[in-house]
């Protein structure tokens, strides 16, 4: 992204668009509806990563048919002061009112400190954590990813033999660790012995560490394996090659290696999204926070592999139906971190709506590796 | 799968160094024998990643992954010719068209990769050189490519011909003294023009390495700067082929020790352990260096050393 310098022409015409989307904005919310929509979509890495930018990038491109709908997107925008130069240019040469910055590190500071700016603009972030105290035209939005990575630990804890499962992390985020703790938990459902070797990355795409990240957890005795990186590709490819059964995640990677393919977690935007614009289109505001799982069609599961037994078909089964009805929780006191530090005392029950779940700095006993 | 314990972590920088080292050979090869000819080409970073794309995208639409080493090696060709004629220009700078070239050849090549992200193209065959052990983690790290063992060949032969043959000796005169070579009735740019092009097809195979072989995907991220870190290898090596090789190994298995130590247990401060082989070079570089040898070995018409 170039840095444009403001010519005073250039100034003119942003301010007096401005105005005149500030003039708009004052009218009655009904006025508005079925009006015209530029929507900006920013993505951290390529939009055909077959990972987390294509599973946005392929939601996005679900609205490019609905009528009255523009959708302009940038993409491998680095989570710096890069992204407030998009937006920025999203906002006054585009005429974009409603932004979609995807990257978790987007966040904090750059959405929250460009927001204020733009009143009339709207800030969708996705897994960000939206408290009254943020500006209101900022929302955040979420999949409960975690339940399909602990269906995932569901059916790694059966097939594997060496009681051991790998997780190719890129950063210690709360959402990464709160994936690997429901890796390691779905699986300890099947058998409380089972162990979890974590191996972070430090970056969203590096396919080579990625790579030697993966090798490393083969030679370290893991027989199933899953990932959390943008584009899980090269973990799939390398995994099965080494003979070890793959959990997919983000997207369907089981033309990959069909025999090892267990099943994966999914995410669904064309549908969130598609629900975003149906309201904003009617006039009506996305709420500031918005969540959804397994129930909402937030996310979803890959069908199950040939390498899935029936013991675990039936077990898969059962927590799905457990997790669609609600009500469902793998975080119950009393639990200790993979230090021995009490982390949920006894009697504490977080359900996966928990806001507090999404502040995860630990990972659970059992889980080899460090958050730091 | 045997619990090696502490020794994993041998076994595993030496699985790395096999793995990770046969791209940054190959740039590096191709770059000493350019810089040797008197040009320094910095744009191998773009061949590398154009011929990780051309070679993914020719071995899915074959079928043969040979035939991807194939493209590769010629969408090299085509790059380092442009580079070596452009160069040829009077008063056109090197370094300048290099990075031009890079960022050319990393463009086209994520403008035509697009489509190729998601398929699955044959890989390269592979020579399971640890048969004898009956360690499966020594068995995985001994699983070596054919291309691997084709570079170390290839910098024998590359440092035999620069010593002992007549073209190794002409190569060296125009690298050394453009003077001295019109004297002798060579035409130094003919030859800077075959070298940098014999330069990009060793780049254009290194790129089909990553995404035929390892990591064996073709995506926009495939070469994580390897390119460049190979270029800089060059001058680490002090432009002789054999230390390319060494170079080589000790980069592929310092990357392989983050991972490593974290699979034993080591896991703080992995940020650190990804640092290591920039810290190898900044302490290689420091130990190796003095005032009065700071470039030996360097070509005399390298536009650095002028």
């Amino acid at each position: 992204m170039s840095h444009l310098p403001l010519s005073r022409r250039g100034f003119l015409r942003g301010t007096a668009g401005l105005a005149g989307v500030t003039a708009l904005s004052s009218l009655p919310l009904a006025a508005r509806a079925a009006d015209k929509l530029t929507v900006g979509f920013i993505y951290v890495g390529a939009k055909d990563d077959y990972g987390y930018n294509q599973s946005h990038a392929e939601g996005a491109a679900a609205l490019k048919s609905m009528p009255g709908v523009t959708v302009v997107e940038e993409e491998k925008v680095a989570e710096t002061v890069d992204v407030t130069k998009t937006m920025e240019s999203m906002i006054n040469f585009d005429g974009a009112t409603l932004l979609f910055p995807t990257s978790f590190g987007y966040f904090d500071p750059f959405i929250l400190e460009l927001a204020p700016k733009y009143k009339t603009v709207r800030f969708e972030h996705c897994g960000g954590l939206w408290t009254d105290k943020d500006p209101k035209n900022v929302g955040s939005y979420f999949g409960y990813i975690d339940m399909a990575v602990y269906l995932n630990g569901i059916c790694a804890g059966h097939a594997t033999k060496s009681k051991k499962i790998g997780f190719v992390a890129a950063k210690p985020i709360p959402q990464v660790l709160e994936n690997i703790n429901c890796f390691l938990l779905g699986a300890r459902a099947v058998d409380p012995s089972i162990t979890c070797q974590v191996i972070f990355t430090g970056e969203w795409s590096m396919p080579v560490k990625e790579a030697e990240a993966t090798n490393a957890l083969c030679d370290a005795g893991c027989d199933v394996i899953t990932a959390h990186v943008d584009g899980p590709k090269v973990v799939m490819q390398t995994a099965a090659g080494r003979g070890a059964y793959i959990c997919g995640y983000h997207a369907n990677q089981s033309a990959l290696a069909p025999d090892k393919y267990l099943t994966g977690a999914e995410w669904n935007w064309g549908k969130v999204y598609t629900d975003f614009l149906t309201k904003v289109m009617a006039g009506g505001t996305i709420d500031n926070f918005v969540r959804g799982g397994l129930a909402e069609g937030f996310v979803k599961m890959s069908p199950l592999g040939p390498a899935v037994s029936d013991a675990a078909r039936k077990q898969f089964a059962d927590t799905q139906a457990a997790i669609l009805k609600g009500g469902f929780s793998v975080f119950k006191g009393p639990m200790k971190d993979n230090t021995g530090k009490e982390v949920i005392p006894a009697g504490k029950v977080y359900l996966e709506t928990d806001v507090a779940l999404e502040s995860m700095n630990y990972l659970v006993e059992g889980v080899l590796g460090s958050t730091s | 799968m045997t619990d090696l314990g502490l020794w994993a972590v041998p076994v595993a920088i030496l699985g790395g160094a096999i793995r990770v080292s046969t791209p940054f050979l190959f740039v590096s090869l191709g770059e000493v024998l350019t810089e040797r000819a008197g040009r320094i080409n910095l744009g191998l970073e773009g061949t590398l990643v154009f011929g990780a794309m051309a070679g993914y995208a020719v071995a899915y639409e074959s079928g043969s992954a040979w035939a991807g080493v194939l493209a590769a090696a010629l969408a090299g060709v085509i790059f380092g010719l442009l580079h070596g004629l452009i160069c040829s220009l009077p008063k056109v700078n090197d370094i300048a068209i290099g990075i031009a070239l890079m960022l050319l050849g990393t463009g086209l090549a994520f403008f035509f990769g697009t489509p190729y992200v998601q398929p699955v193209a044959p890989r390269l065959p592979a020579i399971d050189l640890g048969f004898w052990s009956g360690i499966p983690q020594v068995q995985a790290a001994l699983t070596v490519n054919v291309l691997f063992l084709a570079g170390i060949a290839l910098a024998l032969g590359m440092a035999w011909m620069l010593r002992a043959t007549r073209v190794g000796l002409i190569l060296r005169v125009v690298g050394d003294s453009t003077d001295a070579a019109r004297a002798m009735g060579l035409r130094p740019n003919a030859i800077r023009i075959g070298a940098t092009a014999a330069g990009g097809a060793f780049a254009g195979v290194a790129g089909a390495y990553l995404s035929l072989f390892y990591p064996g995907a073709w995506s926009q991220g495939v070469s994580s700067g390897q390119g460049l870190m190979a270029v800089a290898l060059v001058i680490f090596a002090r432009w002789n082929p054999l230390n390319c090789v060494w170079a080589a190994l000790l980069f592929g298995g310092a990357g392989a020790l983050g991972p490593a130590l974290q699979s034993v247990g080591l896991s703080e401060g992995y940020y650190l352990y990804y640092a290591a082989p920039y810290v190898l070079t900044l302490g290689v570089l420091i130990a190796t260096s003095s005032p009065n040898r700071a470039t030996a070995g360097a070509p005399g018409e390298l536009s650095i050393t002028k």
